[in-house]
C-alpha cells in the first residue's frame, strides 16, 4: 500500500501557498447541503462563475487514501488582480472542507498541489476568490472503487 | 476511401463458399482464401503504419470467438465497436458465413471455425510484415505493438513474457506500450523496456511525480517526421494488483497527452500517432478533446473493426486481439497534414498464409521448455468453450464450476478478462488451453465469506467500471462472472442502482443483505491472497469430468441496453 500520512501530504504541498488542511473526524458522510453551506460561507453567498480555474485529479483513484490534487487559476497575480484563496471541497467526505490555499501577489502563480483523502466516489469542488471579489468554480468526479476484474 | 470495399473484397471473393449450406471442405477454403488476396492493398501516400495489439502471448494460431454481447452506453450506444452479430455484418456490409463474418462475429462460430480454420500465429504475422515491408520499403513502414503482448499463456507466465519477447524482437517493433506486462513487476518492466522501445507517457513515479518511461519517439518515414506517443493502460494499478507496481501511478492524464502532442509538433513532427492501451471508448472521447492527434491505434478492449473510425480529423484503428489481425494504414502526409488514407484490417487466416520459417523455429524454441506439458491432454469438450462477451462465457462457467467444487463454495466470482482462446465442440482440452484462460501472476483461488450486501457492492462496482456513461470512468474489462448466483442488471441506471433480483442458485432464494455466503474467486488484487493456483483447480475438474458439457447460462437478465 502507498499510504502517506497527513503530515507527509502537507509536506508535499507545493508552491508558496499556505495550506490549511482540516482534520478527519469519525463523523459519517457529508450531505450536499453541508458542502453547499461551506461554499456559501467562503463566497459570502456570491454566485460563482465557471472557467479560469482548473482541477487536476484522476478520474478513478488508485488509492482513495492519498489522491493527488492540483488546482490552478489563470490570473495575472499582480497587486491589482490576484487570486487570494482557493477552497477545496469533497462533497462526500465526513468533513467536506478539505483545504484552503491562500495566495498573495508575491505567490506569482495561483497553483497548489497536495494529496487528499477521499471516503467514497464523490465530487471535488474547487472555488477561487480574487482580489476583485470575483468567484470562480470547477468540479470533478473522482471514483473510488473496490478494484480488480479488469482486462 | 476504399476501406470497406477493400476488406469486404476478401469476403466477396470467397462469399460463394458459403452458398449451399456450408458443406465445404477446409481444402477448398484454403484454395480460395489466398495469401495474395489477403495481403492485396493498393499502396497510398508516403507512410505505412502496421499495428497489432493484445496478442496475449498467442504465438500459434488460435480460435477466438468474438462477443455476442458488447453493449455501448451513453454516447457510445449503438456505435461501433458496440455492434455484434448481424448488426455488425449489416453495418459493415459483410456477407453472412463469409470469412470476414467468421473473423469478426460470433455467428455460427463453431461451424465456420471448421470451414475457415484458426487465425493468427506470429509466423503468419511475420510473413505479412515482410510482405508489406518489401512492398513499401522499410523506410516507409512503422510497426507498432499496442501492448498486452507478453501475457496470457503458460510459457509467458513462467518466463515473465520472455518467450514472446524473443519472438517479437524478430519482428522489430518500432515501439510498444503495456498493461498486463506490469503484472510481472516493476523490475521486469524496466528490463523489457531495455530490449524493446517501451513508450508510456502516462506513468509517473509516486514519490516525485516524474515520468518513468520515454513518452514518445520521433521517426523519419517516407520523408515524414512521425511522432509516436505511448499510452499505457490508465487503470493498471486498479484493475490489477497495485502492490505489483507500488512506485508507479497511471491515469488517463489528458493534459500530459496534450502537452506531448504540442511538444512533438514543436519538434517538427508532421504526423502524430498515439499508440494507446486506453480502450476504444476512452480513445474516442480523448480524440474529441485533445486536438492534433492524427491517428490513434487503439487497444485493450479487443475490438476488431474493418474500417477506421473518424473523430473530427483523428483516425481510430481497432486491430482485434490474440494475433487474429494485422492493421495496415497507409497515409499521405503533406505539409503536416493527412491528405488521404487507406486502411485494411488484414485477417490472418492461418491456413492461407505461409508461415515464416525463421519465426516458426523461434516459436518452437520458445515453447520447447514447456512443450510436453502444453500438449498434455486433460479432457474433452462436447460444447463450444469461449470467454469474450459482457456477461459470461462457457469457459468462465467451467472455471466457476471448478472452483466452487474444489473450494466447497456456494458462489464463485471469476474476473471478466477479455483474453482467453476458444475451443470447438469435440476438441481436446490440453494444459495449454487451460492456461490460455488462466495464466496470470496472481493466480490464487481464495475462499471467504461475504454478506449479500458486500456481494451486491462488488457487482455494482464492476458494473460501473463497464457501464459508466462516461468512458473515462470505465476500466475496459467485462462484467465479473458469477457461479451459483443469478441477477438482473439494468445497464442504463446510475452507479449503485443497476443490480437487482440477486438469487442464490442452490436454494433458489433471494440473496439477503445481512446473510453470510461462502464465496470463492481468483485474481484478487489484494496482497497476501492465499489459495491454490487457478489452473490446478480447473485441470483437476476437467480431468475428473473427462468430457465437459457446458449448458447455456441464463443466470443474468439484462435490460436498459
Amino acid at each position: 500500500m502507498r499510504l502517506i500520512s497527513r503530515r507527509r501530504a502537507l509536506v508535499l504541498t507545493a508552491g508558496s501557498a499556505a495550506a490549511a488542511a482540516l482534520g478527519w473526524s469519525g463523523k459519517s458522510r457529508a450531505t450536499p447541503k453541508d458542502a453547499a453551506e461551506a461554499i456559501a460561507k467562503f463566497t459570502g453567498g456570491k454566485t460563482a462563475e465557471n472557467g479560469k480555474i482548473s482541477i487536476e485529479l484522476p478520474e478513478i483513484a488508485e488509492n482513495g487514501n492519498t489522491v493527488p490534487l492540483k488546482v490552478s487559476v489563470d490570473a495575472p497575480m499582480n497587486a491589482d488582480d490576484y487570486v487570494s484563496d482557493i477552497l477545496v471541497i469533497a462533497d462526500g467526505n465526513p468533513l467536506p472542507r478539505v483545504v484552503t490555499f491562500r495566495f498573495t501577489p508575491m505567490s506569482g502563480k495561483a497553483v497548489a498541489s497536495t494529496r487528499i483523502r477521499l471516503a467514497t466516489t464523490e465530487n471535488i469542488i474547487a472555488v477561487a476568490k480574487t482580489s476583485g471579489g470575483q468567484i470562480f468554480t470547477a468540479q470533478k468526479l473522482v471514483k473510488v472503487t473496490i478494484g480488480g476484474c479488469g482486462g | 476511401m476504399i476501406t470497406r470495399r477493400e476488406f469486404v473484397g476478401v469476403a466477396a471473393a470467397t462469399a460463394t463458399l458459403a452458398v449451399g449450406g456450408g458443406s465445404l471442405t477446409r481444402a477448398l477454403t484454403k484454395q480460395r482464401l489466398t495469401e495474395a488476396e489477403l495481403f492485396k492493398f493498393d499502396p497510398l501516400g508516403n507512410v505505412t503504419i502496421l499495428h497489432v495489439a493484445d496478442l496475449h502471448a498467442q504465438l500459434q494460431p488460435v480460435y477466438f470467438r468474438e462477443p455476442s454481447i458488447n453493449l455501448g452506453i451513453g454516447s457510445s450506444k449503438g456505435l461501433a465497436p458496440h455492434l455484434t452479430g448481424r448488426a455488425f455484418l449489416k453495418h459493415f456490409g459483410i456477407k453472412e458465413r463469409s470469412p470476414a463474418a467468421y473473423a469478426l462475429t460470433s455467428l455460427e462460430f463453431a461451424a465456420l471455425a471448421r470451414e475457415y480454420g484458426r487465425m493468427g500465429g506470429l509466423d503468419r504475422l511475420a510473413t505479412a510484415l515482410k510482405h508489406v515491408r518489401a512492398e513499401r520499403g522499410e523506410d516507409k513502414v512503422l510497426f507498432l505493438d499496442g501492448g498486452d503482448s507478453l501475457q496470457g499463456s503458460l510459457g509467458a507466465n513462467q518466463s515473465k513474457g520472455q518467450d514472446v519477447l524473443d519472438c517479437m524482437r524478430l519482428l522489430k517493433p518500432d515501439a510498444m506500450t503495456g498493461h498486463w506486462e506490469f503484472t510481472y513487476g516493476e523490475t521486469r518492466v524496466k528490463e523489457i523496456a531495455k530490449s524493446v522501445p517501451f513508450l508510456a507517457l502516462n506513468v509517473r513515479d509516486t514519490e516525485w511525480n516524474e515520468p518513468v518511461f520515454e513518452p514518445m519517439r520521433l521517426f523519419e518515414k517516407g520523408g515524414v517526421k512521425v511522432a509516436v506517443l505511448g499510452q499505457a493502460f490508465p487503470y493498471t494499478p486498479i484493475a490489477n494488483p497495485a502492490w505489483m507496481m507500488p512506485n508507479w501511478s497511471f491515469g488517463i492524464r489528458e493534459d500530459d497527452v496534450r502537452a506531448n502532442v504540442e511538444k512533438a509538433r514543436k519538434n517538427g513532427a508532421q504526423l502524430i500517432v498515439l499508440l494507446s492501451h486506453n480502450g476504444f471508448d476512452v480513445d474516442r472521447k480523448l480524440a474529441s478533446r485533445v486536438a492534433g492527434i492524427d491517428v490513434i491505434l487503439t487497444g485493450h478492449t479487443h475490438d476488431a473493426l474493418p474500417e477506421v473510425v473518424k473523430v473530427g480529423t483523428t483516425l481510430l484503428v481497432a486491430s482485434g486481439c490474440d494475433g487474429k489481425f494485422l492493421s495496415r494504414l497507409d497515409l499521405d502526409v503533406q505539409g503536416g497534414q493527412v491528405k488521404d488514407f487507406r486502411y485494411k484490417l488484414i485477417p490472418l487466416f492461418a491456413d492461407a498464409i505461409t508461415p515464416d520459417k525463421e519465426m516458426t523455429l523461434a516459436i518452437e524454441k520458445a515453447r520447447a521448455p514447456y512443450a510436453k506439458e502444453l500438449r498434455r491432454i486433460v479432457g474433452h469438450t462436447e460444447t463450444l468453450l469461449y470467454r469474450r462477451g459482457n456477461f459470461n462465457g462457457t469457459f468462465d462457467d467451467l472455471i466457476c464450476a471448478a472452483i466452487m467444487q474444489a473450494r466447497d463454495a456456494e458462489i464463485a466470482l471469476s474476473p471478466g478478462f477479455r483474453w482467453g482462446t476458444s475451443l470447438l465442440p469435440g476438441q481436446t482440452i490440453t494444459v495449454e488451453d487451460i492456461h490460455n484462460v488462466t495464466a496470470i501472476s496472481y493466480p490464487q483461488v481464495y475462499r471467504t465469506t461475504m454478506t449479500g450486501e458486500r456481494l451486491k457492492e462488488i457487482l455494482e462496482d464492476v458494473a460501473d467500471n463497464l457501464f459508466n456513461p462516461d468512458p473515462y470512468y470505465q476500466q475496459g474489462g467485462d462484467m465479473v462472472r458469477c457461479g451459483g448466483l443469478g441477477y438482473a442488471i439494468d445497464v442504463g441506471k446510475p452507479a449503485g442502482q443497476r443490480i437487482s433480483a440477486m438469487t442464490h442458485r442452490k436454494s433458489g432464494k433471494p440473496i439477503e443483505a445481512g446473510k453470510n455466503y461462502v464465496i470463492t474467486g481468483w485474481a484478487s488484487v489484494n496482497h497476501g491472497t492465499e489459495g491454490p493456483q487457478i489452473w490446478e483447480l480447473v485441470e483437476r475438474y476437467v480431468a475428473a469430468e473427462k468430457t465437459v458439457r457446458m449448458k447455456p447460462n441464463r443466470l443474468v437478465t439484462i435490460s436498459g441496453a
